[in-house]
């Protein structure tokens, strides 16, 4: 018994098709960006259900201004094409085209988050913080939420450029690019759920 | 061993192309366009902008997840979690709403 474990272990191990570290690093970060979807679903299905929420204060229409929001997205999908130029650097192992891709991405999320913060700025300033009513409440938190991410993308996008830098296109900062990749894009695909749901239907 | 594997499939991102990151951009520019237009034009009527945008949402959803998250050359296990989690968001969302809904339904005043 204990013959044949020891001679089905080698041969199993070597035919096994998810052998690839890299396959599974990415697959392990798939699973935690589907977590984090349940996340995010958990703060739409809240906005949704506190939405009409107003408690006298304002709604979506007298607080949001669609050219902002429209800018923040641009900003977003063009930085989700530049990430993909970064990949595409990457793949062609050209470390200075990776840089200005990342510089641009890097640039745009920057912006997203400025806007993104002046909005929240304009909204508190006017009295209309989390605090004046659960639409509000909800929409701070989903956005939020959101915006926190991008931050912490942002950060990931600094420390990777400078493993990059400094360690150059090994195999593992190669993984850790496409992994940041996924996890951008995945912002990406959040926004578009907050631009539509929450402003165009808000207003 | 594992360097010259990594080529193969790996992260799913080594097939990428300039073409196809173009067109999934141009796709999204379109699919933001569009709804944004009809929702600040406000020439539809509610039930009609509601079904436009979910649709055009739903349909960027699709484009960013073939065009940058490159679902059609990952794992069939990362589409069976991506399709269980539609399942949870699906169940967390619809029924939230409906039954928040109809309780709002219920107890207004008549």
């Amino acid at each position: 018994m204990a013959n044949g474990t020891v001679e089905l272990t080698p041969a199993g191990r070597d035919s096994h098709a998810g052998h690839d570290p890299a396959a599974t690093k990415v697959f392990g970060f798939w699973v935690y960006l589907m977590s984090d979807v349940i996340l995010f679903a958990t703060l739409f299905a809240t906005y949704a259900v506190l939405s009409r929420n107003y408690a006298g204060g304002p709604s979506g229409k007298q607080l949001f201004d669609l050219r902002t929001v429209l800018l923040e997205t641009a900003f977003l999908l063009t930085s989700s094409f530049t990430f993909g130029l970064a990949v595409l650097a990457r793949n062609a192992s050209r470390r200075d085209f990776l840089f200005i891709s990342l510089g641009f991405t890097f640039a745009l999320g920057i912006g997203f988050l400025g806007l993104e913060i002046s909005e929240f700025a304009r909204f508190v300033a006017a009295g209309d913080g989390p605090d004046r009513s659960a639409f509000i409440s909800a929409f701070f938190a989903l956005v939020g939420t959101h915006g926190l991410h991008v931050t912490v993308g942002l950060l990931w996008m600094v420390v990777l450029a400078w493993r990059i830098a400094t360690g150059g296109l090994s195999a593992a900062n190669r993984t850790r690019l496409a992994l940041l990749g996924l996890f951008w894009h995945f912002l990406d695909v959040v926004w578009i759920c907050v631009f539509s749901f929450v402003f165009l239907l808000g207003v | 061993m594992v360097h010259e594997q990594s080529g193969e499939r790996g992260d799913g991102a080594e097939s990428a192309s300039l073409g196809s990151y173009l067109l999934g951009f141009a796709l999204s520019i379109v699919m933001t366009a569009v709804p944004f237009a009809l929702a600040i034009g406000q020439r539809l009527e509610r039930t009609a902008l509601v079904i436009s945008v979910v649709v055009f949402a739903v349909a960027q959803i699709f484009v960013q997840l073939f065009f940058f998250l490159h679902l059609n050359s990952s794992g069939k296990w990362n589409r069976a979690a991506l399709a269980y989690t539609a399942l949870l968001v699906f169940i967390l969302v619809g029924g939230s709403v409906w039954i928040m809904y109809h309780l709002n339904y219920n107890m207004m005043e008549r």
